[in-house]
């Protein structure tokens, strides 16, 4: 990371939409590839500046490790100018790609633990690459958990990946929507209401969240009343963003820069600010 | 009192040798800025010589108030600092990154533009804006990533450092310690000092760029007496602050306080008009813009200055994460006197007032920090 000296942080490289696959009603996943040159290499947990030709920039997650191909891979949900021009790109479009840039989920730090992943929502797309490290060096790690939560079953994300991490007898998944049909047969409630009776010891386990703020609040709070110190509780931030590279001040949360200090930032660094408002 | 004492005597010049250092200067190929009147204030300008600069005005500063008077004397620098500062020539307040555009077969490419190159000489900059620089100097080239056009201006220009005479009334850089008499960060350092109504300046040297310079300029070595006068005029400087900040603790003081009442009290009178952002000589945040032409082919990113002040620099999905005037001022307050302890080893306030002057209902941050400790850990104000 910020090892090309020569490049300059500010301007975008030029990468190429090689796929495009629909996820759920709003949200695509974006397969890139380099016009000329290399990806760059990036851990789990980091992420891109994706600009839309004209219309602007924005922070998307890799969520997709980079052992598994050459390129980047973003799932983007349209949820403003930006992301809506990006969730619309077909194969073939150009695109600008600053990146990778923040720090990354705790994977090496978690070898010889449990590994407790808590995703809310889209929140799995920035964990997924963390998952497919662990699972890659299964041997590596104590007893693996994935607790997602959706707001209903049609939002539930990477179904396929959910399904075959299911398989494995050394993953244990549980996925619960907050809200259900009558062909839903599976676990209704908040996300966080999977924690008490998820397999790990609190002493001894590394816990990665990532969803919508309040979600990770009362994940934070219930993975401590569980006895997790918050030293093993990480969390990922968002806040605005424009350079992501620390010069522009917009993604400060306290005193930390969410671009650089995070996204991932583990939570007795910033457990004080957690709580109040409008940080 | 706050005592002085000079290293070396240094030298002497007048007026005649002050327009010969601008047209030494301008031969080098600098471009040289300084105070000048505009628009009944003192601000930063490119000066052609000592005629431009605002010779025998003061100015009168309290919070919420500014305004120029004629003095007794011609002093040519006799008044404290201005709405402007010398970031607006460092850090431009609008930048264009870089352009792209888009080919017939609907391919990007993306081209920096060339920047222009100016080599800026500026005159007259006070003590607290050579530490604001050196607090910018942290932002902008000390960091994981560097920001090259403004490295490559700060490291060219050439910095004429003039004493302050006349703190303003909400000056205090004595609190910040970050004045009043510039200890280095200069080429050269002027004090100037009044003989019968008319200006003359004691010079010191702070670099070999500094010493190049005056070796072309006429200056003669200054006498013991001129160079205690000089180190008078910051000691009675260093006396007539308009304010002062108790900063023992004050990060932990601010950190520990984000609910205090005192944040609805300040919103209460705060018009989130950005004024205090746009004049501190270190607030350093800035937005992008990107737009396209008419014919959708051509675009480009524009850096401009921005504002914690306004609802969009919080923006994320779903609205403004600091949708209220009192989490904008604590953001501004607490990441300006604390945070930025954490983020870069510094304060980011040198003390220079202009936040106060130019806030349009008068909001002092000295008093806000004050009141805060004077009640400290107050519970839960929401």
């Amino acid at each position: 990371m910020g090892t090309e000296v020569l490049k300059d942080p500010f301007v975008p490289e030029i990468y190429r939409v090689e796929s495009v696959r629909r996820e759920l009603a709003d949200a695509v996943t974006l397969e890139l590839a380099p016009v000329s040159g290399k990806r760059p290499d990036f851990r789990p947990g980091q992420f891109n500046m994706l600009y839309a030709f004209g219309v602007g920039e924005v922070a998307i997650s890799m969520s997709v490790s980079a052992h598994e191909g050459p390129g980047f891979v973003h799932t983007v949900r349209n949820a403003g100018a930006v992301s809506g021009a990006l969730a619309r790109l077909e194969p073939g479009s150009t695109l600008g790609v600053r990146g990778p840039f923040g720090t990354g989920w705790p994977v090496a730090e978690a070898e010889g633990r449990d590994v407790l992943i808590v995703a809310g929502g889209l929140g799995l797309a920035p964990l997924r690459p963390a998952i497919q490290e662990v699972l890659a060096h299964r041997e590596r790690f104590g007893r693996v958990t994935i607790l997602v939560g959706c707001r209903s079953p049609s939002e539930i994300l990477y179904q396929h990946d959910l399904e075959q991490w299911k398989q494995r007898l050394d993953v244990n998944v549980e996925v619960t929507v907050d809200h259900a049909g009558t062909d839903w047969h599976g676990n209704v409630g908040f996300v966080t209401t999977l924690i008490p009776r998820s397999p790990f010891d609190p002493a001894n386990v590394v816990a990665m969240v990532c969803g919508p703020e309040v979600m990770m609040r009362f994940a934070a709070t219930g993975l401590q009343k569980g006895g997790v110190p918050a030293s093993s509780i990480y969390l990922s931030m968002e806040r605005n963003m424009k350079c992501a590279i620390g010069l522009c001040g917009h993604c400060q949360f306290g005193p930390a820069f969410i671009c650089k200090d995070g996204p991932v930032l583990p939570l007795d660094r910033i457990a004080g600010l957690l709580t109040v408002q409008e940080v | 009192m706050q005592a002085f004492k000079a290293e070396t005597p240094g030298f002497v010049t007048d007026t005649a040798g002050l327009q010969c250092l601008f047209d030494v200067l301008a031969d080098e190929g600098y471009r040289v800025v300084g105070p000048t009147l505009r628009d009944d204030a003192i601000v930063y300008g490119d000066i052609d010589g000592v005629t431009d600069l605002p010779s025998g005005w003061t100015d009168r500063q309290a919070p919420g108030r500014y305004a120029l008077e004629r003095r007794q004397d011609n002093a040519l620098f006799g008044y404290a600092v201005g709405p402007h500062s010398w970031k607006k020539f460092l850090f431009p307040p609008i930048e264009t990154l870089w352009s792209a555009h888009r080919g017939a077969d609907g391919a990007m490419s993306v081209t920096v533009p060339e920047r222009p190159a100016d080599k800026f000489a500026f005159v007259g900059v006070r003590s607290c804006e050579i530490h604001a620089m050196a607090v910018q100097d942290k932002v902008f080239g000390e960091g994981a990533y560097v920001d090259a056009a403004y490295a490559a201006r700060r490291s060219d220009a050439f910095i004429v450092a003039v004493n302050c005479a006349e703190p303003g009334g909400t000056c205090f850089c004595v609190s910040m310690e970050t004045g009043p008499r510039a200890a280095e960060g200069f080429d050269l350092a002027l004090t100037e000092l009044i003989d019968a109504g008319e200006p003359m300046f004691l010079v010191e040297t702070g670099s070999e760029a500094g010493r190049r310079i005056l070796e072309q300029v006429p200056h003669a070595a200054a006498t013991a007496a001129q160079a205690e006068a000089a180190m008078t005029v910051s000691e009675r400087a260093a006396a007539q602050m308009g304010r002062s900040l108790d900063t023992s603790g004050i990060k932990e003081l601010l950190q520990s306080n984000p609910e205090h009442s005192r944040w609805d009290d300040v919103a209460a009178r705060c018009l989130s008009c950005a004024n205090c952002t746009m004049v501190c000589p270190t607030c350093f945040c800035s937005t992008v813009e990107d737009h396209s032409d008419l014919t959708g082919q051509n675009a480009e990113r524009v850096r401009k200055w921005d504002s914690c002040f306004t609802m969009d620099f919080s923006y994320i999905h779903g609205g403004s994460v600091r949708a209220s005037g009192s989490a904008r001022y604590r953001q501004w307050m607490t990441h300006k006197l604390a945070n930025w302890i954490d983020q870069f080893g510094t304060s980011g306030c040198v003390g220079c007032g202009r936040c106060v002057t130019w806030c349009p209902v008068g909001i002092d941050l000295t008093e806000e920090v004050a009141a805060i400790r004077a009640v400290p850990d107050e519970g839960r104000s929401r």
